[in-house]
């Protein structure tokens, strides 16, 4: 395993595109902290976003991995390029006549995007446990290590998104052609969903119910936006809204479990078309 | 001899195209073969096969007798393919290095094999400033860091300049000259006359004859023959045992043998039937007369 990781990453660090969009992405990552220092001027009234408890524990875990998923195409780049990069540099072909199997060649692959998603999840939750530990107004250890399921939620999202990538990178071949295609399922998965909610399933939960299972929303379902979590903007609904928004913010086993089969069939299907393909 | 590879009854079909069509052979250490056939042959979707990145669709093929699987063969293989392939922003040294770590061979060979090929001086050049020539003997240095059993080569000369089709050919033939096992896949005759003690003729996906190179070329021999009255000469030879059959082209005649016959005996034959001649030649045909007759007459 090392040695696959050993020549995925050479492959990786060697290609200064790859290295830049990679330094880039954790560069960007540790700099959501600075939103700590916003500050808006309404009038003579100071509002800084550190103080309005989105740096609270557990409250922290949920805001930093929602924002920091946001930045994951920095890296989706880097995955489909180096599948693609296989392709139409004819290394993939190189590659198994030196002697690597397909097997191993996915594998190989497969690590890399774990480690890319580990590095990542490290790193938020090394960030947020830094940015809580000096603006949260809670310090007690039960609450600092609660809600820890974001974090778990948020490495099955990136390992998810990635291995979407990954595959297809290996379907399509060619690097801009993969994420225009990921840019297209997306609107897919939105009219298809769209379509349910207004057409087909009027006034009934079933839409959400089927559209929890496309695998783009099932990626976005794992963490749902924090925003409206918080109390200020809580205040705000309710006093124009009058009633209190009842949300379920959760990270849901079943969820975690949807997204988890998508990895398998990610990887999967990948490995079965390069078996398949004639290079 | 120990057999590295053995192909059995090997077919392969893209669509509606038979590309390979019940190939068998068998690769014994040692030797050096040649695969010959036009473009579109078959050539390189055999080797594709073998070298496990092209799907079969059915006969059977096992390297080394069989007791291993083909990415483990492929370990003591070394293998170029119609066009070379690297990381174009890694330099020659980090190319090989990564190949290095694929095969399981120390990074120790990169710098000897980079010498054989005369790439030393250029080993912190990155690939994409490469010229095909270069970026053709990077290849062969890659395929031999493991000190294959086998090398296996197709078309290596394609696409280069007359003096990197002369360096390429005497990498090949000093490679040879130690004894390694050489597959050289070609549609250039004299390269496979040059270098090949074994000879395999492909056409639309068919072996047309595999066996020693001396054996395709000797078999048969002509004469050219002129005489003042050339039926005459063609009635006199009309029952000569040897002769397989005759055409006159530009004023001679030409005679095809069936079994050997020395020009000498030709000579005395003719003058105790009473002709004496004007012009008399016994030549073999060369490996591409062999070649385009075997290809176009089938």
């Amino acid at each position: 395993m090392i040695r696959l990781l050993q020549i995925e990453f050479k492959k990786i660090w060697k290609n200064k595109a790859s290295r830049i969009l990679t330094i880039s992405y954790f560069v960007i990552l540790s700099f959501i902290a600075l939103i700590a220092s916003i500050k808006f001027n309404i009038g003579n009234f100071e509002l800084q976003i550190a103080d309005q408890g989105i740096f609270n524990f557990p409250y922290i875990w949920h805001f930093y991995t929602y924002i920091a998923a946001i930045l994951k195409f920095f890296l989706a780049i880097v995955i489909v390029s180096m599948m693609a990069n296989e392709y139409s540099y004819g290394t993939l072909k190189q590659n198994l006549i030196d002697g690597f199997s397909k097997k191993e060649f996915i594998q190989s692959k497969f690590i890399t995007v774990l480690v890319f998603a580990l590095a990542s999840t490290v790193f938020v939750f090394i960030m947020s446990l830094i940015l809580g530990l000096s603006f949260s107004s809670y310090n007690e250890i039960d609450i600092i290590f609660s809600d820890l399921e974001y974090i778990l939620a948020y490495f099955l999202k990136l390992t998810a998104f990635f291995s979407f990538c990954l595959f297809l990178g290996i379907l399509v071949k060619r690097s801009a052609f993969a994420i225009g295609f990921l840019f297209v399922w997306n609107i897919i998965e939105g009219i298809i969903i769209g379509l349910m909610k207004w057409r087909i399933f009027k006034n009934s939960d079933t839409a959400d119910t089927i559209a929890q299972f496309l695998p783009l929303e099932s990626m976005s379902n794992l963490i749902k936006e924090p925003f409206t979590r918080l109390n200020v903007i809580k205040n705000i609904e309710e006093s124009i809204g009058g009633v209190p928004n009842v949300k379920d913010y959760g990270v849901h086993w079943y969820s975690m479990f949807i997204v988890f089969c998508w990895i398998v069939i990610f990887v999967l299907m990948s490995y079965k078309i390069l078996q398949k393909r004639d290079l | 001899m120990e057999t590295i590879l053995t192909i059995e009854n090997l077919n392969k079909r893209f669509g509606p195209v038979h590309a390979v069509k019940n190939v068998s052979l068998e690769i014994k250490k040692g030797n050096v073969y040649g695969i010959l056939g036009p473009n579109g042959s078959g050539k390189s979707t055999t080797l594709g096969i073998v070298l496990n990145v092209v799907n079969k669709t059915s006969g059977e093929y096992r390297w080394f007798g069989g007791a291993m699987e083909t990415h483990e063969a492929l370990k003591k293989v070394g293998a170029i393919i119609e066009r070379p392939n690297f990381y174009p922003y890694m330099t020659a040294q980090e190319n090989l290095e990564l190949v290095c770590k694929i095969k399981g061979t120390p990074n120790t060979k990169v710098a000897e094999k980079l010498e054989v090929v005369g790439l030393l001086d250029r080993k912190d050049s990155k690939f994409r400033t490469f010229s095909l020539g270069m970026k053709q003997r990077l290849a062969i240095a890659s395929a031999l860091l493991n000190d294959p059993e086998i090398l296996i080569l197709d078309e290596p000369t394609n696409g280069l300049d007359p003096q990197g089709i002369r360096q390429i050919r005497d990498i090949i033939k000093t490679i040879a000259s130690q004894g390694t096992t050489i597959l050289l896949a070609s549609h250039l005759l004299d390269e496979v006359e040059k270098v090949c003690s074994h000879v395999l003729v492909l056409r639309k996906g068919e072996i047309l004859y595999s066996g020693k190179v001396d054996g395709m070329i000797s078999n048969e021999g002509f004469f050219e023959l002129q005489s003042d009255n050339l039926n005459e000469l063609e009635s006199a030879l009309q029952n000569h045992p040897s002769i397989e059959k005759m055409e006159l082209e530009e004023g001679k005649l030409v005679v095809y043998l069936k079994s050997a016959l020395e020009a000498k005996d030709m000579n005395k034959y003719l003058v105790d039937k009473g002709i004496y001649l004007n012009h008399l030649v016994k030549r073999k045909h060369s490996l591409e007369e062999q070649f385009l007759q075997l290809t176009n007459n089938n």
